[in-house]
């Protein structure tokens, strides 16, 4: 058996050493705990069990892991819906569990009456029906949505003490499956005036975006199905739009109509809401992009640590202008660094699950994670975007948006009790 | 994009008028849009014929709007309309009059979203009554004055110069990226 080989400081560890000296050297580095008490057949081996239902649903047991709701009595504004990180595993975001922001609520759509119209510097303008929707070649991918708005409690003057979930909740990973806008658009041939693509819901508020045409001949969909079923009713039944790597906002919800235009509309959404203010009292327009990103998930607030001894960190990194290439994690406040392995299949544009092995030696620790992209971007740390976006003049409230497109890094201070809390390192 | 290649090379193409694909769709004319046809551009683009003014829209937003927005615009349950404070931090309340780059974002916001409980109810005259109401009582236009197709694009909002493109390489050329 290898010795285990720290990596960096605090209790950092290789991340290659389970790979290759196995679970054993847990055992050696910290030694077995008080013997086992004796096994028992309990009462569900005794008995036959229940039904099985006919659309499965999470162990009763499981009841905490769900979203938290910023309006659940539905009065009239947003309501936010929020994906329990420090809860899950993997990259592969539960349908339940995807991150929602309704404006308005989730429209009740027909799917026979629904409709996709595509128009305006088109040769053939056209309509589509779901029937004639779902007979077209498709493709399916990983990708992450993000709203423009996630994790903006960091810009807040003072750390937050919240969980993963309020944090950075509003983010999620989902396989999608759906036909390539561009084939669409070949169909109503693009007059060469064309710049810009409006697209529009059918939901109350018709909620509108631009976004450049180029952006729906690269890599858009049509997305019909979410991790092999049909799209949730909070992703926009019975069809969305879905702009790979783009804010969440632009990935239009139950989408009626796509317009092609030689400018952007500047609607609501693009002209105020995610267009974030500047120290010097201009605002950043057309952002678009969801930077590259990373947060700990494992452990995080709202865990209690078990004690000095082993303990697996994991987190999720993702961006939007590609595959994520390297991770980087300190547990002593980012004075030193040991590279996490990331797990394979590591996708464009997808939640990548990273994972790094740590002896906690039971005192003080801040636990941070940094990322890389295959375009050469790296994550801010959090004095970085702040020297450059500025930060809150007071403190908000945990749903609140002081501004939009925070993607430094967070950090996590577990003390000598076990607890961890959110702190600014 | 090998996909798509795979699929345009999977179909022939069966009229010359058509693209080589599935050719699923329906042919679409100008008059079956019209219900749907929300966008207003910055321009102009979009806006119907009809007209209003201050005075005709405030009797409509008492009935309709002040509920939600308060009177005269000033808030309740909803955000205040009315009002211009300067932005001094990153997290400034953002209004029509201190942020909005564009007036025709107010009709096109109000004729797709508003009232919160009744969408698509207003006629075109009422939402270009709204609209002079809201940008008179903000005095970026005068009391008398009238909104229409040709006046409301004209109008130039306080902070119509206040943006910067995130990422212009993004962008496709032309007067969009300058907007």
């Amino acid at each position: 058996m290898e010795k285990f080989v720290p990596a960096a400081g605090n209790g950092l560890l290789d991340r290659r050493a389970f790979l290759r000296g196995g679970a054993a050297l847990a055992a050696a580095m910290t030694g077995y705990s008080a013997k086992a008490e004796p096994l028992l057949e309990p009462a569900w081996g005794k008995e036959p069990g229940q039904l099985v239902p006919a659309y499965g649903v999470p162990s009763k047991y499981e009841k905490g892991a769900l979203r938290t709701l910023s309006n659940p009595q539905g009065e009239p504004r947003t309501q936010h819906a929020r994906t329990p990180h420090h809860l899950l595993q993997g990259t592969a975001t539960p349908n339940g569990l995807h991150f929602t922001i309704s404006h308005a609520g989730n429209p009740d759509i027909d799917p026979d009456r629904h409709r996709l119209a595509i128009h305006g510097l088109v040769k053939r303008p056209l309509v589509f029906t779901l029937d004639a929707l779902a007979r077209y070649p498709m493709v399916s991918r990983f990708t992450f949505v993000e709203c423009g708005g996630n994790s903006a409690p960091l810009f807040s003057p003072e750390p937050i003490q919240a969980t993963a979930q309020a944090l950075h909740g509003l983010a999620s990973c989902a396989e999608w499956t759906g036909v390539p806008l561009a084939v669409l658009l070949e169909e109503c041939g693009v007059d060469s005036k064309a710049k810009w693509v409006v697209a529009e819901g059918a939901d109350s508020p018709h909620l509108s975006r631009s976004f450049p045409l180029a952006k729906a001949l690269d890599d858009a969909m049509i997305a019909l199905y979410q991790n092999g079923e049909r799209v949730m009713p909070g992703q926009g039944y019975p069809l969305r739009l879905l702009l790979p790597g783009w804010e969440g906002n632009m990935n239009v919800k139950w989408l009626r109509r796509l317009e092609l235009a030689e400018l952007p509309a500047m609607s609501y959404y693009e002209s105020r809401t995610y267009a974030p203010i500047l120290p010097n009292g201009k605002a950043y327009r057309f952002y678009f992009l969801q930077e590259v990103k990373s947060f700990i998930t494992h452990p995080s607030v709202g865990y209690a640590m078990k004690g000095a001894g082993f303990y697996e960190i994991s987190g999720i990194a993702y961006s939007g202008n590609g595959r994520i290439t390297k991770v980087m994690v300190s547990a002593d406040g980012g004075k030193s660094w040991a590279e996490a392995a990331l797990q394979e299949p590591v996708m464009s544009k997808s939640f990548t699950r990273f994972r790094i092995p740590w002896q906690w030696n039971g005192g003080p620790a801040v636990l941070q994670s940094r990322a890389w992209d295959d375009q050469g971007s790296v994550q801010p740390t959090r004095a970085e975007i702040i020297a450059l976006r500025g930060q809150a003049s007071r403190v908000p409230p945990p749903t609140g948006f002081p501004s939009q497109h925070y993607n430094g890094i967070t950090s996590w201070a577990v003390d000598a009790k076990g607890e961890v809390r959110h702190v600014y390192a | 994009m090998c996909t798509r290649s795979a699929v345009l090379a999977l179909a022939l193409a069966t009229s010359p008028a058509l693209a080589a694909g599935p050719n699923l769709g329906q042919p679409l004319t100008h008059a079956d849009l019209a219900a749907w046809e929300l966008h207003v551009y910055p321009d102009g683009k979009g806006l119907p014929p009809g007209s209003g003014t201050m005075a005709q829209g405030a009797p409509i937003y008492a009935q309709k709007c002040a509920h939600c927005h308060g009177e005269q615009g000033k808030g309740a349950i909803s955000a205040a309309l009315v009002g211009a404070p300067p932005i001094k931090s990153i997290d400034a309340p953002k209004t029509i009059a201190n942020f909005w780059p564009y007036a025709t974002t107010v009709f096109d916001y109000i004729r797709r979203a508003m009232p919160w409980t009744e969408p698509r109810s207003l006629t075109s005259d009422e939402v270009y009554a709204l609209t002079a109401y809201i940008l008179a009582l903000n005095k970026i236009i005068g009391e008398q004055e009238v909104m229409n197709a040709q006046t409301l694009p004209r109008v130039k909002m306080p902070n119509r110069d206040g943006f910067i493109p995130r990422f212009p390489e993004k962008l496709p050329p032309g007067p969009g990226r300058e907007m």
